[in-house]
C-alpha cells in the first residue's frame, strides 16, 4: 500500500481535476451555511409563531368582559413569563432594598411572600404556576439555580427558599374568612395575568375606554385582544393595557401595560406554556426539608395584619406603589386614572411612617441627586420618575405618587392646600 | 480490480473501532490527563470537607441571611446527593472546560508538534475519520472528566452527610432514587454541555501545529466567553454564546423539570458542534501536513 494513496478524499478529487482553491472554498462553505441555516432559524421562527391571529366569532367588549368575569377555571398549570421595565437607572440591587425596606424591618425570612415580591417589580422573571381548585395552588419563581415556592394547601400556606433553605409558614382559617386571608396571601405575589387583569378590571368606569381588538395566539391558546385605555389622557401616564382572553376558558393569558411615552412595554405578563389538565397532587405536598430554617406568620412582626386600603389603591401604583401602599393608609386626590396617592410621613414619625420605604441609612441626599426640583403652591419638592410612576416628595415631608405625569403631581400637591 | 477495492474496503468499521480504541487508550494513559481528573475528582472533596466544618457547630451551610455561595450549597447537610449538584455547578464554569479545552486542543496540534501526525496518516484511515475519532475521543474525555466530578461528590457526600429521599428546588419530595437518576440525568447533560467547547477547540488545533498554543487559545477563548456572558450591556449576543446556559442543569432539580433553557443549552451545544466541526474538517482535509 503507497502512502500517497491513503488519504481516500484529496486523491478522489485531485483526480477530477478540480484545483485546489476552489475544494478548499467549498468546504469552509459548508460552516458558512451551518451558520446561515442558523441564523435563518433563529430569525424566521418567532416571526411564523407570533403571525398567528385565529379566525374567532365576533365578541363585544361587554361579552368579553362578563367571559372574564365568568371564567371559573379550576384547574391548570403553566410558565408565566413577566418583564417589568420602569426605565428606573439599574443600581445594582439597591431599589429592592429601597422598596423592601419597610417589609423587611432587619428580621425578615427570605422565604416571606412579601418580600418575594418586590423582586417581580423589576427585571424579567419567569414564573410557573398550579391551581387545583380554591384550596391547592402554587407559585414558583424561577431563579438561577434555585427556586421560590408559594404552596396554598388547605389549612396551610408555606413559602420555601431553597436558595437559602428557608421555609416560611402561615395558616388560614377553617371560617368565613378563609377567602379574605387566602387572597391576601395570593394577591401578595400579583404573578399571573390574571391577577393583573382583575386589579384593572376592578377600575373599569366611565373614564376608561375598552374595546376588542382582534385575536392573538398566546402559548397555543386562541385568544381575544380586550384593549383598556385611559378615556380623557390628561394627567395618566398609562397608554393602553392589552390583555389576551382565552377565547374558550375566558382566562386572561397575557397583560401587557404600555406607558403613554410610548416604547416598551412596563409591565408585560403572559402565559408561554398553559395546561388546563388537573396538576399533580404531589406538586402541593410540601414537608419542610431537614434543617431548614422555618419561619411562622405570626413571628413576624404585628404589622400583616393592618394594611387598610391596600387593594382599593394599589391599581393606580402598580406593583411599586404597592410596597409603598402598604406602609401606611395613604389618602387618595382625584380618581380614576388621575388617583394621587398621598402619604404624610411629616415630622410626627408615625411608626409605618413614609422614610422608612426608602431604606435604611440616610439616603435622602442621594435621592434627592435622582429627583427633579419642582416647587409650586405647596412650596419645593423634588419629583422621581419613572416610566410609569412618578412621586413627588416636598420639603415638609408628604409623598404624592401616581401613575400620572410630573404636572398632573403638582396641581394634586397645589390642590391639598 | 474489485476484489482488491472490497478488501481493503469490508474492515472498515473494524478499522475505524481499532483508531478509536487506540486513540482512547494513549488519552487516557497520559499523565495530564490522569493528572486532570485527579485535580477534578480532589473539589468535591474539598468542598465536602469545607461545608463539614463549617457546619459543625450546628450553624447552616452558607452565609445564612444572603442566600449567597456555590448552588445547593445550603442543602449538602441534610442530603448528601447535594454535594453532586454543588460540585458540578462549582466545577462547570472553569474546572472542567478548561480541562476539555486542553484535551481538545491537543488532539491534532499536540500530533503535529510530536511529529507524529503524518504516521497518523499513513495509515488508510482518511483526515475526517481521523478528525472523527479524535473528536470522539474528546467526547468521551468530557464524559469521563463530569463522571469523575459526580462519583467523587457522591462518595464524599454519603461518607460525610446523610443520605434519604430529596426536597426538590421547587419544594418537593423524590425518593433517592429518583434523585440518584436525576443526578446521573445532570452528569449526562453537563458532560454534553461541554461538546460544543470541544468542537471549538478541536478546530483551534487544525489551526496550528503548536500544542500549547492550542490549548492556551481554546482557554483563553473559554475566559473571555465566561466574561462576555458577565457584561448586561451584551444581553443581546449572550443567548448564543456556548456557556451561557451551563448552569441549566440545575432545572433538573426542579419538579416538574423545566426544559426551556435545558433545551436551549442542548441546541446551541449542537449549533457550536456543527459549525466548528465542519471549519475543522474543511481545514484539516485541506491543509498541507508538514509535521
Amino acid at each position: 500500500m503507497a502512502p500517497y494513496g491513503s488519504d481516500d478524499s484529496i486523491g478522489a478529487e485531485e483526480a477530477d481535476g478540480r484545483p485546489a482553491g476552489r475544494r478548499r472554498a467549498v468546504r469552509y462553505a459548508v460552516p458558512v451555511a451551518v451558520v446561515g441555516m442558523a441564523a435563518a432559524t433563529i430569525g424566521l421562527v418567532p416571526a411564523i409563531a407570533d403571525s398567528g391571529s385565529p379566525d374567532l366569532p365576533k365578541i363585544t367588549a361587554q361579552q368579553l368582559i362578563e367571559k372574564i368575569a365568568r371564567s371559573d377555571v379550576q384547574q391548570m398549570s403553566g410558565t408565566v413569563r413577566i418583564s417589568t421595565d420602569l426605565g428606573l437607572p439599574d443600581l445594582g440591587g439597591l431599589e429592592k432594598g429601597l422598596i423592601s425596606g419597610a417589609d423587611k424591618g432587619g428580621e425578615g425570612s427570605s422565604a416571606d411572600p412579601k418580600s418575594k415580591l418586590t423582586e417581580l417589580a423589576f427585571g424579567t422573571h419567569t414564573v410557573r404556576v398550579a391551581t387545583d381548585g380554591p384550596d391547592r395552588q402554587k407559585i414558583s419563581l424561577i431563579e438561577d439555580a434555585a427556586e421560590y415556592s408559594l404552596i396554598h394547601n388547605g389549612k396551610d400556606v408555606w413559602g420555601y427558599d431553597s436558595r437559602s433553605n428557608e421555609v416560611f409558614h402561615g395558616t388560614v382559617e377553617d371560617d368565613g374568612r378563609t377567602h379574605d386571608k387566602h387572597d391576601k396571601h395570593r394577591s401578595e405575589v400579583p404573578a399571573t395575568p390574571k391577577d393583573f387583569a382583575d386589579q384593572l378590571l376592578k377600575s373599569v368606569d366611565d373614564t376608561t375606554s375598552v374595546t376588542v381588538d382582534g385575536t392573538a395566539q398566546v402559548a397555543g391558546r386562541d385568544a381575544y385582544r380586550l384593549v383598556v385605555k385611559p378615556k380623557h389622557a390628561s394627567g395618566t401616564t398609562v397608554g393602553a393595557v392589552s390583555i389576551a382572553v382565552d377565547a374558550a376558558t375566558g382566562l386572561p393569558l397575557k397583560f401587557t401595560l404600555t406607558p403613554a411615552s410610548g416604547g416598551a412595554a412596563v409591565v408585560d405578563a403572559g402565559f408561554t406554556r398553559i395546561s388546563y389538565d388537573k396538576p399533580a397532587a404531589s406538586a402541593f405536598d410540601f414537608t419542610p426539608p431537614k434543617g431548614a430554617r422555618i419561619t411562622e406568620e405570626k413571628d413576624r412582626g404585628k404589622d400583616a395584619g393592618k394594611e387598610p386600603g391596600k387593594d382599593a389603591h394599589s391599581r393606580d401604583l402598580g406593583p411599586a406603589g404597592k410596597g409603598l401602599a402598604r406602609s401606611g393608609g395613604p389618602k387618595i386626590i382625584g380618581e380614576g386614572w388621575n388617583a394621587v396617592a398621598v402619604f404624610d410621613s411629616g415630622a410626627s414619625g408615625t411608626e409605618d411612617g413614609t422614610p422608612r420605604a426608602f431604606g435604611h441609612g440616610d439616603p435622602s441626599r442621594f435621592l434627592s441627586s435622582l429627583g427633579d426640583r419642582v416647587s409650586g403652591a405647596f412650596g419645593k419638592g423634588t419629583v422621581f420618575s419613572t416610566r410609569l410612576i412618578n412621586a413627588l416628595m416636598t420639603d415638609d415631608g408628604k409623598v404624592y405618587v401616581g401613575a400620572v405625569t410630573k404636572e398632573a403631581l403638582v396641581k394634586a400637591a397645589n390642590s391639598e392646600r | 480490480m474489485s476484489r482488491a477495492e472490497t478488501a481493503v474496503r469490508s474492515p472498515r468499521p473494524l478499522r475505524t473501532l481499532g483508531l478509536l480504541r487506540s486513540e482512547l487508550t494513549t488519552t487516557f494513559r497520559r499523565w495530564r490527563t490522569l493528572a486532570l481528573l485527579g485535580v477534578l475528582a480532589a473539589v468535591p472533596v474539598l468542598i465536602g470537607a469545607a461545608v463539614r466544618i463549617e457546619t459543625s457547630d450546628g450553624s447552616p451551610a452558607g452565609p445564612g441571611d444572603g442566600g449567597e455561595g456555590p448552588a445547593f450549597v445550603a442543602q449538602i447537610t441534610n442530603n448528601g446527593l447535594f454535594l453532586v449538584f454543588t460540585a458540578l455547578a462549582v466545577t462547570l464554569p472553569f474546572f472542567l472546560p478548561m480541562a476539555v479545552g486542553v484535551i481538545a486542543g491537543d488532539a491534532i496540534a499536540g500530533e503535529a508538534h510530536a511529529g507524529t501526525l503524518r504516521y497518523l496518516l499513513v495509515a488508510p484511515a482518511g483526515r475526517t475519520r481521523l478528525l472523527l475519532t479524535k473528536y470522539a475521543a474528546t467526547v468521551a474525555f468530557c464524559l469521563a472528566a463530569t463522571f469523575v466530578v459526580a462519583v467523587s461528590a457522591l462518595a464524599v457526600g454519603a461518607l460525610l452527610f446523610p443520605l434519604g429521599d430529596l426536597t426538590t428546588i421547587s419544594g418537593t419530595r423524590i425518593g433517592f432514587t429518583e434523585g440518584l437518576g436525576r443526578a446521573l440525568l445532570i452528569a449526562l447533560v453537563v458532560a454534553l454541555s461541554l461538546t460544543g467547547l470541544a468542537a471549538l477547540g478541536l478546530f483551534v488545533s487544525t489551526l496550528t501545529n503548536s500544542g500549547i498554543a492550542a490549548m492556551a487559545a481554546t482557554v483563553g477563548l473559554l475566559i473571555t466567553v465566561q466574561i462576555l456572558d458577565q457584561i448586561p450591556q451584551l444581553h443581546a449576543v449572550q443567548p448564543y454564546l456556548f456557556s451561557h446556559y451551563w448552569l441549566s442543569f440545575a432545572d433538573l432539580v426542579r419538579d416538574p423539570v423545566h426544559w426551556d433553557d435545558l433545551v436551549r443549552n442542548l441546541q446551541v451545544q449542537a449549533l457550536y458542534t456543527a459549525v466548528f466541526g465542519s471549519a475543522a474538517w474543511a481545514r484539516f482535509t485541506t491543509k498541507d501536513i508538514t509535521a
